[in-house]
């Protein structure tokens, strides 16, 4: 039974499929392993490393947002610690 | 793939035929509630403006009145104003005749000398409608005349992982059968846009998507406001969605592959055929409101947290992938596709499943928020009431 899903190899978190408690190995479907530093809740992402302040945050390959503090790995990954980025729409125009 | 509808003078077809019972604005909203309620075959809608507004937002308002008149699901319209309103029963009425050869009526409350009075003869005018509704047969109407409207709402993190992939086969699946899909909820693609973008059939529709993004967020600014404030919403950061980006990641993956052919404003009619999108809120009862102003026939409508909504005159199937939702909400949820975050069910499988739900509907099969007679509605404003 796997723990947790990795929806594309650039990413940096996991989305828990049931709640994992501090300590517990997490399965990931897609890839790996990762012992899990606090309680999270189902349905919320793990980080799959060390993510640093300011670094960007990975899901569907796809920026989400960035870390606003250090998260550790096989942490909590929440809007407690990432939030959005403006949009730079101007240079999206083609 | 054909499905037994009603087919409508302006060679669009309805999955239902229903009499609605429309108020010009909030002062004839009372009496349309009691007008339906007393007729079988009739619905209606709960309208809160209509007056006192500027004209962008009465120009919004009358956008969807009309669509909801014209909307292939309605055989038949009853219009309850009540005199000194924006744009006044008569008026209305007018405006819808020129728009469909569906029967109209209208009353005006100040007109008749009260609402017993308009309701005594709305209720003779809303029987007369639904007794020529049914004597109406369903005929066999190609699948091609399906303009299904995807939605989501309550989203958490098994929307974007599981029911809106599922909901995106679906769409691909009716686009390659010639029917239309319309995605709305443009708030919900920022920071997905760039992705949603590269579906665009060609270049103008690209940049047009991308447009509407940036003007979302400056007509907030301009007033002073960020959309990330209320997005993502309360629930669905509890659910695991931390931010808009990540919300809008997911929820574009309910449109599904195929080009987009057409990009609309608010509650606009499409002019053509296949994968379509419009810009509207997020706010989920307000885009469905628009979509089936718009003309959508049926609304898909992915959930992860549960969400009870339904429309007047529009069937609303709620599937969601969270086991844990459905089992706990189950009266309010059509189709369970828990069985793809299990590794039970593929994505393939389940656009199968959705495609076989919703020609059920097509064909007149009640959904949940149907049979409760649910009839939400909220019509998106510009600014201020005046």
């Amino acid at each position: 039974m796997t723990n947790a899903i990795l929806l594309d190899v650039k990413d940096n978190v996991a989305t828990c499929t049931t709640a994992a408690n501090k300590g517990d190995a997490i399965k990931i479907l897609g890839g790996g392993e990762i012992i899990c530093v606090e309680d999270i809740p189902i349905w919320h992402k793990v980080a799959l490393k060390k993510i640093s302040r300011g670094e960007k945050i990975f899901k569907y390959g796809e920026i989400i947002g960035e870390a606003s503090i250090d998260i550790a790995a096989g942490g909590w990954v929440s809007h407690e610690n990432i939030f959005s980025v403006p949009r730079d729409y101007e240079s999206e125009m083609i | 793939m054909n499905f037994f509808g009603y087919k409508r003078s302006d060679g669009r077809a309805g999955i239902r035929n229903h009499v609605l019972i429309l108020p010009t604005c909030a002062c004839g909203s009372e009496s349309a509630r009691i007008v339906a309620s007393q007729v079988r075959g009739a619905v209606n809608i709960i309208f809160n403006t209509g007056c006192s507004d500027v004209q962008a937002n009465t120009d919004m308002s009358q956008k969807i009145l009309t669509g909801f008149a014209c909307n292939p699901n309605v055989f038949g319209v009853v219009i309850i104003g009540l005199g000194c309103e924006t744009v006044p029963h008569a008026k209305l009425r007018e405006k819808i005749q020129s728009m469909t050869r569906k029967p109209v009526v209208s009353f005006g409350i100040q007109e008749e000398g009260g609402t017993l009075k308009t309701i005594e003869k709305a209720v003779r005018a809303a029987r007369d409608l639904a007794a020529e509704a049914s004597l109406q047969q369903k005929e066999l109407c190609d699948i091609s005349e399906l303009l299904l409207g995807i939605e989501c709402g309550g989203s958490d993190a098994t929307s974007g992982i599981a029911s809106n992939p599922a909901v995106g086969e679906l769409s691909d699946k009716l686009v390659d059968l010639g029917a239309s899909t319309l995605m709305s909820e443009s708030i919900e693609w920022i920071g997905g846009e760039h992705v949603l973008a590269k579906r665009a059939a060609t270049p103008e529709l690209h940049n047009k998507i991308i447009k509407i993004c940036a003007d979302y967020e400056a007509h907030l600014k301009a007033a002073g406001q960020d959309c990330r404030a209320g997005q993502p919403t309360p629930g669905n950061k509890f659910g695991g969605l931390s931010t808009i980006d990540e919300k809008s990641l997911g929820c574009i993956r309910k449109g599904g592959t195929r080009p987009i052919v057409e990009v609309l404003k608010q509650a606009e009619r499409p002019t053509k055929r296949g994968a379509i999108v419009m810009d509207t809120a997020g706010y989920d009862i307000s885009s469905v409101t628009s979509m089936v102003a718009a003309g959508c026939n049926a609304i898909i409508f992915t959930t992860g947290r549960g969400t009870p909504t339904g429309n007047a005159i529009v069937p609303v199937l709620k599937v969601t992938a969270n086991a844990q939702t459905f089992s706990w909400m189950e009266d309010n949820i059509d189709v369970d596709l828990s069985g793809i975050i299990a590794g039970e069910l593929t994505i393939a499988d389940a656009g199968n499943l959705l495609l076989k739900k919703i020609h059920d509907v097509c064909n007149g099969r009640l959904t949940k928020a149907e049979a409760y007679g649910f009839s939400d509605i909220a019509v998106d404003h510009v600014c201020r009431f005046v």
